[in-house]
This record gives C-alpha cells, sequence and structure tokens, in this order.
C-alpha cells in the first residue's frame, strides 16, 4: 500500500481533521466527556443539523441554494408539536404537503430558469408565517412516541453518533454509489450532458427538492423530539449552519461536487463549536464567532492544499 | 408582465453598445432607453400606489396619508438595505451580502456605545460606525479573493465573526444622544429628516451607477465578468469597492436605526436581511447581475411596507403577512423568468 499521503487526500480528510482538532481539546480538557454519556451530551443537538445540513446538500447538489431550510423545519417542528400530536392523519398529510411543495418548487426553478436563491428566500417567508400560524406562541408538545424514539439509549455507543453515521453512510451509498445518485448529482453537475441523454432535468430537480424536504422534515421532528416543545423560529439558524456545514465537508457550489460525509462530519464540528469554549472558559458571546473562525480556517487550508497541488 | 419582459431582458445589451459609442443617438435611441429603464421599476410604484388606494378607499384619506408618511420612516430602512443589496447584487451572479444584519449590529452598537449618550461625541461614534463599515466590507472582499471562495460563504463566515463581536460590545449599552434622536424623529416639509437623507443618498448613488466610469464597469462586471476584464475593467477593484459600499450603507443603516428606536439592540439587523433581497428583486433589479435600479429599491420597499400596513389594518396577523409576503417575491420572480431550453 501508499502511504504518503497526497495533497488532494489531505483535503478529502481536511473535514475530519477539523472535527478532530475541535474534539481532542474538550477530550483533554474535560476526560469525563469521553464516556458513552460524555459523548451523547455534547453531541445532543448534533442530528437535527446533520439531517438539516442534507437537506441543503441535496440542493447544493442541484447547483442551487436553499435560504428556506431553517424555517422549514422550524414549521415541521411547529405541524409536528400541534397537528401530528393531535391529529396523526392531518399532521402527516401536512407534511406529505409541505414536501411535495417542496419538489414542486423545485420543479419551477429549472423550468422558468430562475434563480433558487431568490424563490427559497420567498419560501422563507411563507414556512414561517405557516409556523406562525400553527403557532403563534412558542408551546405544544412532542407526540409521545417521538420523545421516546429520540430518547432511546442505543447499547454501546451512544444513539447521535450511531444516527449520524447510519444516516452518513446510507446517504453517501445512494448518493455517491448507485446509478440513481449519478443521474441526481448530473442534474447539477452537468446538465447539459442530462439533457443530450433524455433525462428530464425538471424531474431531477424535482427530486432532488423532495429529498431535501424529506431530510427537513426527519431534521424538525427530531430536533421537536429532543426539545419536546417548537416555536415559529426555533430552528432559523440552521438556513445559514447547514450551508456553512456543507462547504466546511468539502462540497463546492459549482458543479454539483459535494461530500456526504464531509458534510456530517461538519455539522458535527459545528455543534461541537460551544460546547469547545464553554470548556476553554471562553465566553458563550464567542460561539457564533468560532463557528465563522472554524470555516475561515478550514476554507484557508483548502486554499492552501489546493494551490500547492497546482504547483506540482 | 411577462410580455414587456423581452424587451426589459435584452435591453442591457442593447443599451451598453449604444453607450460605448461616443455622445448616443437622441430620437429613436432615447425613446427606446426611455422604455427600457422606466418599466421594471415602474411595475412597484404601480403596485405601491395601487395598494396606497386601496388603504384610502377603506379607510379613507386622513388615514392614507398618515400611513405614508409613517412608510417614509419605516420603509426608508428598507430602502437602505435593499441599495446596499442592490449594488452587490449587481456586481455579478453569485454575488450577495449575508453580512449585512451583522454589519447594521456591529455598527450600531459601536457607534451608540461611543457615544455615551453625549451630543459632543455624535461625529466620533458616526465615525468609527462608519469605518466599521469599510473594515467589514474590505474582510468580506478579501476573503472572497484570497480564500476564492463564493461570496455567499464569505459574507456568511465574516457575519459570524461580525456578530460575536457586537455581542460582545452589546453590554451596557446607553441611550443614543438626544441630538441624535432629534434629527433621526424631526421632519422638514412633513417629510421625515432619515427620508430626505435616503433621497439624497438615492440620487447620488444612482448617479453614480448610471453616469460614472464606476457606475458603468459596475454593470459590465455583472454582465460578463470576462468580456469586462478583456475590456480593460480594473474588475477587482470595482468588486472591493462594490462591498465596502455596500457594508458603509449598512452601518449607516444600524446608526439610523438606533437613532429612531431609542437605542441600539444586536437583532435589530435580522430581519432586512431577507428584506434587503426582496425590496432588489421586486424592484426590478436584474437578478443576474449588471443591471440595478435605483429608483425601484424605493418602489419595492413602499409597495411591501405599505401591504404589510394595509394587511394589518385588515386584521391579518403575522403569519399571514409573512405568507403574502413569499407568494409575493415568489410571483414576481417566476413572472420574470423565462422556461428552459429544450
Amino acid at each position: 500500500m501508499n502511504w504518503t499521503l497526497d495533497r488532494a487526500t489531505l483535503r478529502a480528510l481536511l473535514p475530519a481533521f477539523s472535527l478532530v482538532a475541535v474534539l481532542a481539546p474538550i477530550f483533554f480538557l474535560q476526560p469525563a466527556t469521553f464516556s458513552y454519556f460524555g459523548i451523547g451530551l455534547l453531541l445532543n443537538l448534533a442530528v437535527p443539523l446533520v439531517l438539516a445540513t442534507l437537506a441543503q446538500l441535496a440542493i447544493i447538489t442541484a447547483n442551487d441554494l436553499d435560504l428556506s431550510i431553517g424555517p422549514f423545519v422550524s414549521l415541521v417542528a411547529c405541524i409536528g408539536a400541534t397537528l401530528l400530536a393531535d391529529r396523526p392523519l392531518v399532521g402527516i398529510a401536512a407534511l406529505a404537503g409541505c414536501v411535495l411543495l417542496y419538489a414542486a418548487v423545485g420543479a419551477l426553478v429549472e423550468y422558468r430558469q430562475i434563480p433558487s436563491i431568490v424563490v427559497t428566500l420567498g419560501l422563507s417567508f411563507v414556512w414561517n408565517g405557516l409556523a406562525v400560524l400553527l403557532l403563534p406562541t412558542p408551546g405544544g408538545a412532542s407526540p409521545a412516541w417521538l420523545t421516546s424514539v429520540m430518547g432511546y439509549q442505543t447499547p454501546f455507543v451512544a444513539a447521535p453518533i450511531l444516527w449520524s453515521t447510519v444516516i452518513a453512510v446510507l446517504v453517501h451509498l445512494l448518493l455517491m454509489r448507485s446509478s440513481f445518485g449519478v443521474r441526481l448529482r448530473g442534474t447539477g453537475g452537468n446538465p447539459r450532458a442530462m439533457r443530450r441523454f433524455g433525462w428530464s432535468l425538471v424531474r431531477g430537480k424535482a427530486l432532488l427538492y423532495g429529498i431535501a424536504a424529506l431530510f427537513g422534515v426527519l431534521s424538525g421532528l427530531c430536533l421537536l423530539g429532543l426539545t419536546t416543545s417548537a416555536d415559529a423560529n426555533l430552528a432559523l439558524r440552521y438556513t445559514l449552519l447547514s450551508i456553512a456545514a456543507v462547504i466546511l465537508g468539502g462540497g463546492e457550489f459549482i458543479g454539483g461536487r459535494v461530500s456526504v460525509i464531509g458534510a456530517v462530519l461538519g455539522a458535527t464540528t459545528l455543534t461541537l463549536a460551544a460546547s469547545f469554549l464553554a470548556f476553554l472558559n471562553v465566553s458563550p458571546d464567542w460561539q457564533v464567532g468560532m463557528q465563522g473562525a472554524i470555516l475561515i480556517v478550514v476554507l484557508s487550508l483548502r486554499v492552501l492544499l489546493q494551490r500547492r497541488g497546482g504547483q506540482r | 408582465m411577462s410580455s414587456n419582459d423581452s424587451s426589459t431582458r435584452q435591453a442591457p445589451a442593447a443599451r451598453s453598445s449604444d453607450d460605448g459609442s461616443a455622445g448616443s443617438p437622441v430620437g429613436i435611441g432615447f425613446a427606446a432607453r426611455l422604455r427600457a429603464l422606466e418599466t421594471p421599476w415602474l411595475w412597484s410604484f404601480a403596485g405601491a400606489i395601487l395598494v396606497w388606494f386601496v388603504i384610502a378607499a377603506v379607510f379613507g384619506f386622513s388615514i392614507a396619508g398618515n400611513v405614508v408618511v409613517t412608510a417614509l420612516v419605516f420603509a426608508v430602512f428598507m430602502v437602505l438595505v435593499g441599495l446596499g443589496q442592490m449594488i452587490v447584487i449587481t456586481a455579478g451572479p453569485g454575488n450577495i451580502d449575508l453580512s449585512m444584519p451583522s454589519a447594521i449590529a456591529l455598527s450600531g452598537v459601536l457607534g451608540v456605545q461611543l457615544m455615551k449618550g453625549r451630543d459632543d461625541l455624535i461625529l466620533i461614534g458616526i465615525g468609527v460606525a462608519l469605518a466599521v463599515g469599510v473594515l467589514v466590507g474590505l474582510a468580506n472582499y478579501l476573503l472572497i479573493r484570497v480564500l476564492r471562495i463564493p461570496p455567499i460563504i464569505a459574507t456568511l463566515s465574516s457575519s459570524f465573526i461580525v456578530q460575536s463581536i457586537a455581542i460582545t460590545q452589546s453590554r451596557g449599552m446607553p441611550a443614543p444622544p438626544h441630538a441624535l434622536q432629534a434629527f433621526a424623529n424631526a421632519r422638514l416639509f412633513g417629510v421625515p429628516d432619515i427620508a430626505w437623507l435616503a433621497l439624497v443618498l438615492s440620487l447620488a448613488l444612482a448617479f453614480v451607477l448610471h453616469r460614472t466610469v464606476f457606475g458603468r464597469a459596475l454593470s459590465a462586471l455583472g454582465q460578463n465578468a470576462r468580456a469586462a476584464w478583456l475590456a480593460g475593467v480594473r474588475v477587482e477593484r470595482v468588486r472591493w469597492v462594490t462591498y465596502v459600499l455596500a457594508a458603509i450603507i449598512a452601518a449607516l443603516t444600524g446608526l439610523l436605526l438606533a437613532a429612531v428606536s431609542g437605542g441600539a439592540a444586536l437583532d435589530m439587523g435580522v430581519e432586512y436581511m431577507l428584506i434587503s433581497v426582496a425590496v432588489v428583486v421586486i424592484g426590478g433589479t436584474e437578478v443576474a447581475g449588471g443591471k440595478g435600479t435605483v429608483a425601484g429599491v424605493w418602489g419595492a420597499s413602499l409597495f411591501l411596507y405599505l401591504t404589510n400596513a394595509m394587511l394589518n389594518a385588515l386584521g391579518a396577523g403575522a403569519g399571514v403577512r409573512s405568507i403574502v409576503y413569499g407568494v409575493l417575491i415568489i410571483a414576481v420572480v417566476v413572472a420574470s423568468g423565462h422556461k428552459a431550453r429544450q
């Protein structure tokens, strides 16, 4: 085997390095966290963000950008805490309607050749408005089955790690290793070739947006299961965090180039930023700044690796 | 709307070619130019006037008159952030400034902190706030240039850091000085001072965009960056000036918001993130870049504010208003799109 690491490999490993760089000091400063419960607590809120990140990843695969995922996740949580808890069938119908609407928007973006940023911006107002209508003040209650699913104690490995790993591997296989995945990625990566092969770009985008909505629904339900009550502004920060996580994980805006495993690692890293600061005794004021700094550092390293690689 | 769309879509190319020759022809060229220039932003004004008439019809003219005066106070902030976002979006596909809300927060917070509620320190506060704008703009540009990342990610990362700095500076905030508050809430000829300020700024910006080398260069850059570069436009200089200008406008907005609302708050810029893009799009600025309109930003801001006021007066809650906003934005962008090539 060849053990020399070339720069492309290093670049691919960057998301893993950044996670270790944040995690190692935490374990060093507070060895108690290196346990089943410690890790569970640290990563508790990672799963919803991981799912929201995969939703964003589906849209970025289509060469688009979703500015509405945060409000959408919040809306799902609101639906879960009101309709789904009181009248399960209505709740499921509402969630399915949201997924269909998302897919329709994807088709519309392609059909009318309009910028996704603006359309999803408009959508974000719609989601937020619906959420406010459903739940004007924070409250509601998570359905009992949801809370027990999220509270389930998995054997040997803490639940967040297990869920994140399972999700990452499944989506990776689907998107990177199946012919279905290749077609999906082609929608963003090489639309002209897709068109010449006779595959409908409109259908491709509708599919990708629909997949994004499915992950958004899962993310919202997970979040609701953890917080047990909802709020129309519960997950607004997910919009920007999910974009940051995809980019942190090695995704690029152009050409549908994304990395599922990288994005999952990126989302986990961003979730840990807060705990990292807490253990270093830095004021939580800097939590957001820390996330920005991680982003800048990782992107700088990537540029460095790229440049050197280009010279050879 | 889609029927006039084909003419506006081709307008930039036609216009720039006829402006390229020294002294553009008058006659037919002028009429065509007038049509091309006016159509996109006229729609937003038409919408604003229509909504105003609905308000007047339902609630009477005196209430509608009052609504216009409040619109001139609150729509002004939408106009300002919209102008900043507009020049950034005009710089070409992918250009967007997500750091405006945090720039608004930091400049407002820092400016008010330094003024310490004393009238004699107002100038220092204004100076520092605007300097914050310059620094944020430069930081955005450097991230884009040095890290070679899309502007959306660059401004996103910088906004995280700027937001954190603003949080650390926000403890023990004094009220803004009396003179500043007095200015922000005063009126001249019945029109609020800040509306005059925004008007002067808009006229200056319109002049810069349509009548100066920088404006032409920005337009060229937005239409085709490579062609602009080959034609000798100093692309990088135009880019950094664009981002710095946008951030300075955000800084000014932060100060004015703090002055009008009697104090700076960390989240006072948050709602303007989405609004800034919305007014640019509804105003008829080309989303793909290359063609901005100052008047459209005004029209769209008034339109959105009046729609909001109307729905509010009719008893619609925040949820319904938000949905109407969203549907409006999507409808406008769908109407201005064109069918996929087959």
